[in-house]
């Protein structure tokens, strides 16, 4: 948005701003405008944003460097408040994160979460591109949208609902173990057994949020002129070929996308949905980094320990987003942000 | 959808009138047969077990016990399982908690988003980039459990609804979402408007904010969402039993397996079955969102696709 002369000389002049302020959308931002002055011009926007940045400072800024109990030997019963007591707490170094090293259960922790990251990538991931490949092939308006509708549903199911739902129908007195009891069969309890835990886990991340990812990849379709198939098929190009070279081309920025995110978020995985099965199944089988954090921390107090497992989380996390966000920049896609 | 098509250089009716492209082969009867057969098994899959669950909370203790635990197919229907369960107790109590801590968190957290959208909005305005990046800094780490715990511990905040609603009412996708549509809003009003005289807060209330209705309503539907099935945050920072919302009652009751209180004697006597209620607080924590999802629905790919695209 260009300015005219003598809007500049407007805003250059000491009169309030209010009035002769011309772009809505982009503040002029002329070298002559003392930065005071463009304080005052913009103070309500700064305002506005404030009760925000509150919120960011302290719950995700301040614990940032709260992550500092875990260099020390932080003790909880030291004083009243949990400020206090990290300003009091000995310090130690790197003892935690050596300790870390020789922990079984931490590398324990480490390979479950890796196996359900790769099952989800292998499993999950391409559920919801068939999903929208397939809603997409019904002409009909009216199917695409009840079918979007009952598949979009779950999403918005709690994980507390969602594993409950799971637990009547493949639990031991599940639905599915009545029947077959009742047909003369043994049952079975699908949600106890640690070897198909990971499995189950899976099952339950596609009932809830497959439909979900569909929207993204529906959006991405919609977005195809319709020229490049009618061109196509002037050209004898019959229905598979027009998959192949032209839906699925369409969907591939947004497949980049998404791996990028997925891969970023490769150590976080189902943190909730696993704590709530935990029990059920044993921590041997269930164990990821965050329910040990979980455990380790809040449960048995070991906060410096703890800490220290979620630093080195956090740095592999960050390493991960960084490294898959320059993949998809060399595969010559946008990936998260742009170079 | 239908605009989409007519757009292609003509459309041409099928068998039974529905709209087809000129350019697409006349699907073969058993293709369109045997998706129409998977189409419905799929949606089958996410319904059977609802149906299941609402099926039980509303069956008498003999139709449960005909069944062997749960019906599928409904007969003698009674609603005593939901008036035993909110007829005050546990489950009423953790029913309201649940439904007031989504309220008024959702409301903080929209007033909040609003605001910083806006706010972060109008590109060029003095600090709007380091702002904008404090923000967006955010999105690449997470500070931790840990220390996230001990600040709101340190805060004073545990066994308090606070905490609750705080540490999690802002979600920065959301802003940015809010962020990119209130960028697309038509300027030349946002402009006129200023003109005429008119502050920042005026013009997002009476210009910016009724232009995005379909986006407001989009995010406020996932932040009510995310107050109303959340559990983890209360199951650490909450030890009052009396404290806890639905989610974590719900958990107690039917993941673990514990009797209701105040509800023991009515199964034990078998004028209620546990099942039955246990069901019931399912549908409960389920209907909100049900209900809702529905109505926002039309907007949720815009919503999406800016924050997809933009974000």
């Amino acid at each position: 948005m260009s300015l005219s002369t003598d809007d500049r000389r407007a805003q250059d002049s000491r009169t309030p701003p209010v009035k002769t302020r011309a772009a809505a959308g982009d503040r002029p931002v002329t070298k002559e405008m003392p930065l005071r002055h463009r304080l005052r011009r913009d103070r309500t926007l700064i305002l506005m944003t404030l009760p925000a940045m509150v919120l960011l400072l302290v719950f995700a800024y301040i614990p940032l460097a709260g992550n500092v109990v875990a260099f020390q030997d932080y003790d909880p019963y030291i004083a009243d408040n949990a400020f206090q007591a990290i300003a009091q707490s000995p310090w130690v170094g790197f003892e935690w994160f050596q300790q870390m090293v020789n922990d079984r259960l931490f590398w324990s922790a480490l390979r479950n979460t890796l196996a359900i990251f790769l099952l989800q990538l292998t499993l999950f991931f391409p559920v919801p591109i068939l999903l929208a490949l397939f809603i997409n092939s019904f002409v009909r308006p009216r199917v695409r949208a009840v079918a979007q509708a009952i598949l979009y549903l779950p999403h918005f199911f709690s994980w507390v609902l969602v594993v409950t739902v799971f637990q009547q129908m493949f639990g031991g007195a599940g639905l599915i173990a009545q029947t077959l009891r009742e047909n003369g069969h043994e049952g079975f309890d699908l949600m106890t057994d640690p070897g198909l835990f990971k499995f189950l886990i899976t099952f339950e991340m596609i009932w809830k949020d497959a439909g979900w990812g569909v929207i993204v990849f529906l959006a991405a379709l919609a977005a195809v002129s319709p020229d490049l198939y009618e061109a196509s098929a002037m050209d004898g190009a019959n229905r598979w070929r027009r998959m192949w070279h032209i839906t699925l081309p369409a969907l591939r920025p947004v497949v980049a996308l998404l791996l990028v995110l997925q891969v970023g978020n490769a150590l976080t995985v189902g943190f909730e949905q696993i704590l709530l099965q935990r029990t059920a199944v044993g921590p041997g089988a269930s164990e990821v980094l965050d329910t040990y954090v979980w455990n380790v921390g809040i449960t048995n107090g070991g906060f410096s320990y703890a800490a220290a497992v979620g630093i080195i989380k956090g740095i592999f996390g960050l390493l991960l987003v960084l490294g898959a966000n320059k993949v998809a920049h060399l595969m010559g896609e946008q990936g998260v942000y742009k170079k | 959808m239908l605009s989409g098509l007519t757009g292609l250089g003509g459309v041409k009716p099928g068998t039974r009138g529905r709209l087809r492209p000129v350019w697409e082969e006349e699907p073969s009867k058993t293709g369109l047969a045997s998706k129409g057969v998977v189409m419905v098994l799929i949606c089958l899959a996410v319904l059977f077990p609802l149906w299941v669950v609402i099926v039980t909370s509303l069956s008498s203790v003999k139709t449960i016990t005909e069944a062997g635990g749960l019906v599928v197919i409904p007969r003698g229907i009674t609603f005593v399982a939901y008036q035993e369960l909110l007829g005050g107790g546990q489950v009423t109590r953790a029913a309201l908690i649940s439904v007031c801590v989504t309220v008024v968190g959702t409301l903080f957290s929209m007033a909040v988003s609003i605001l910083c959208a806006y706010g972060l909005s109008r590109t060029g305005s003095v600090l709007h980039r380091p702002l904008l990046v404090f923000m967006l800094a955010t999105m690449f780490f997470g500070a931790g459990l840990i220390p996230t715990y001990l600040v709101v511990q340190g805060l004073g905040l545990t066994d308090s609804y606070l905490a609750l609603i705080l540490p999690s009412a802002l979600n920065v996708f959301n802003i940015l979402v809010l962020r990119a549509f209130f960028m697309s809003t038509a300027q030349e009003l946002v402009e006129s408007a200023r003109i005429d005289g008119a502050g920042d807060f005026r013009i997002l209330w009476q210009i910016v904010m009724p232009l995005s209705r379909a986006v407001i309503a989009v995010i406020t539907l996932f932040y009510a969402v995310g107050y109303w099935s959340a559990w983890f945050n209360a199951s650490i920072y909450i030890s009052d039993p009396d404290m806890l919302p639905l989610q974590n009652v719900m958990n107690q009751l039917v993941l673990k397996q514990e009797r209701p209180t105040g509800l023991t004697q009515v199964i034990n006597t078998g004028h209620l079955s546990l099942l039955a209620v246990q069901m019931a607080v399912m549908v409960l924590a389920l209907i909100p969102v049900a209900f809702l999802s529905p109505f926002v629905q039309k907007h949720f790919k815009e919503g999406m696709l800016t924050g997809a695209v933009k974000g």
